[in-house]
């Protein structure tokens, strides 16, 4: 569905994208992770045809952007970062006037409108605002005009950004519903439980480069001990005390400014090897790893750097 | 295949043409002007009634009793298409600036077109389609209200809908193209108080041009105002002195238009794949 080859992007001398490879198949759920600035909207806009590469190859359901863009756009369904509903149309005539600009006949675009909403669960709201919609339903009636044209292939960036976790639940519930389906999805995210709950595969972008690609499963075999300790505590003096001791015990540590997180491969024996040798905080969690964690091994920085 | 619980019936979809992408904009801003039009035709009637009253009978009762003014028409027929041309750029002007602003940042509704089948030159020729169809209504009920006062001296002055149409497009090509390349609105007050304006008062719409000294005259010719106005009381008089002069007021007109169009298509393409 996608194939890009030293893909590049260049605003005003700055590279936010670097030369990336990205192949996606299709009825997969394919991801981009990453923090903010990482390169993947500017990915997300030369795929979606609206943004032309600078430099490198891409091919979008076969076809190349600089020549077949409308044809492409006319094939695609994009979720974008930024909520660009029209807010001088009521919902409905959101669904109906947005399938119009792919030139589909009305009578087909009031048939789809009506099961669109009813799948975003949003039938009650369709003679209604926009505005006044809350964040979620928002983002829900912008996947539902992203269906309109029954794209083969759709795009979301960032979709549960500023979403509360219900209303991202919601939004989770109806992306897998398509995935059932055998739509090829791909998403941006910066939140590593969604990449990981919704992805089959995915890349983690860090400026403007891919840095690891995989299955969230092994990306986290991979790269990351089975187990993270993490402790916090109560002032600077304790912990600086404490990490000379944790540092003693080996392990791999990455010491945040609130926490410090030990990768090991038995947490529990580990944090009671740090007890006996006097370590003593008010807060410890062992848990398993995380992409989070993949994405702090790789580069050093956490996702909300 | 599917994208929902129930299967959708499948349709062959092709993306849309090049000469109906534009007017996809225009479906868009009709179904928005169905809810306003009340409200906006009963501001076309009374703006040009209370012009056409104020300016033609008041002030032209006052100029032709002191014989400041001696034509062939009156001073009324004289002033009308004036007003009309100069209406239409005001309003053209206008939904040149703040909507495009409103399309391309704060409502974005020019880049959820963009992300369509549409193209960039697409979009703003609907918008400046629209902005034809709006001319025609507009002008319209102007001459209509100008009739019934007295203000239209030939049949002819249907043809005065096309001079406006060409007046309008002539301010909406290149003043939209100049609000794409802007990021904030702190500059569209001044177009309007530093371009529209003076262009409203000097450019032959409430006296003749010949009143002027010889440099603001030839100054006139840049005004795209000058040759509606022109245009429209070659029209709205029946009067034409020279066929040529007509030819140049459209060429100009067309000029700006077709260039403003061009810088407008460039603008659009450079500010929607930001």
């Amino acid at each position: 569905m996608i194939s890009a080859r030293g893909l590049t992007k260049v605003f005003d001398g700055y590279e936010a994208v670097a030369g990336i490879d990205v192949e996606v198949q299709p009825g997969e759920f394919f991801g981009f992770l990453g923090p903010n600035g990482a390169g993947k909207s500017s990915t997300m806009r030369m795929i979606a045809c609206v943004s032309p590469a600078t430099g490198g190859d891409l091919r979008v359901l076969g076809l190349d952007p600089v020549g077949d863009g409308p044809e492409i756009r006319s094939r695609l369904g994009v979720v974008p970062q930024e909520d660009n509903l029209d807010t001088e149309l009521s919902v409905w005539d959101n669904l109906i006037i947005y399938g119009r600009y792919f030139g589909i006949p009305r009578k087909v675009l009031k048939e789809r409108a009506a099961s669109l909403l009813e799948f975003v669960q949003l039938t009650d709201r369709a003679a209604g605002k926009v505005d006044p919609l809350s964040g979620g339903m928002k983002r829900r009636l912008t996947i539902a005009r992203a269906l309109m044209n029954d794209p083969e292939l759709i795009l979301l960036d960032e979709p549960t950004t500023g979403l509360d976790p219900q209303a991202r639940h919601l939004v989770w519930q109806r992306l897998f519903q398509l995935k059932t389906q055998g739509v090829t999805i791909v998403l941006t995210t910066h939140y590593m439980d969604e990449a990981e709950q919704l992805c089959d595969r995915l890349v983690i972008m860090d400026e403007g480069r891919i840095v690891a690609e995989g299955s969230p499963r092994s990306l986290i075999e991979r790269y990351a001990p089975r187990e993270v300790v993490e402790l916090r505590f109560p002032d600077e003096h304790d912990r600086a005390a404490a990490l000379e001791t944790i540092e003693r015990h080996g392990g791999r540590i990455e010491a945040l400014a609130e926490r410090i997180l030990i990768y090991t491969d038995d947490g529990d024996a580990h944090v009671d090897r740090l007890a006996a040798d006097g370590v003593r905080t008010d807060r410890v969690l062992v848990r398993r790893s995380s992409l989070e964690d993949v994405f702090l091994i790789l580069t050093g920085r956490t996702l909300d750097d | 295949m599917a994208a929902v619980a129930e299967p959708l019936a499948p349709v062959v979809d092709r993306p849309s043409r090049r000469s109906t992408g534009a007017l996809r904009v225009v479906e868009r801003e009709a179904r928005i002007y169905q809810r306003l039009w009340k409200s906006s035709v009963f501001t076309y009637f009374v703006g040009p009634a209370m012009y056409l009253a104020a300016m033609g009978l008041g002030l032209g009762g006052l100029i032709e009793e002191n014989g400041a003014f001696t034509g062939d028409v009156s001073y009324l027929q004289f002033v009308a298409p004036g007003l009309l041309a100069a209406t239409i750029m005001q309003t053209a002007s206008a939904d040149s600036l703040w909507p495009i602003m409103g399309g391309l940042k704060w409502m974005r509704s020019f880049h959820a077109m963009a992300a369509t089948p549409m193209t960039p030159g697409q979009i703003i020729a609907g918008h400046l389609t629209w902005g034809a169809i709006r001319v025609t209504l507009s002008a319209t009920i102007f001459l209509v209200v100008a009739a019934v006062l007295g203000a239209i001296a030939s049949p002819w002055a249907v043809l005065a809908i096309g001079a406006a149409i060409l007046t309008g497009l002539a301010f909406a090509a290149p003043i939209s193209a100049f609000s794409a390349t802007q990021e904030t609105d702190s500059r569209f007050p001044l177009v309007m108080r530093f371009i529209v304006l003076p262009l409203f008062l000097f450019s032959g719409t409430f006296f003749p041009l010949s009143d002027l000294p010889e440099w603001l005259q030839t100054l006139a010719w840049i005004s795209p105002l000058w040759h509606g106005v022109e245009l429209c009381r070659a029209a709205t008089t029946g009067q034409v002195v020279s066929w040529a002069a007509m030819v140049g007021h459209v060429a100009v007109l067309v000029a700006y238009a077709a260039v403003g169009l061009w810088c407008g298509a460039r603008a659009f393409r450079t500010r929607l794949a930001a």
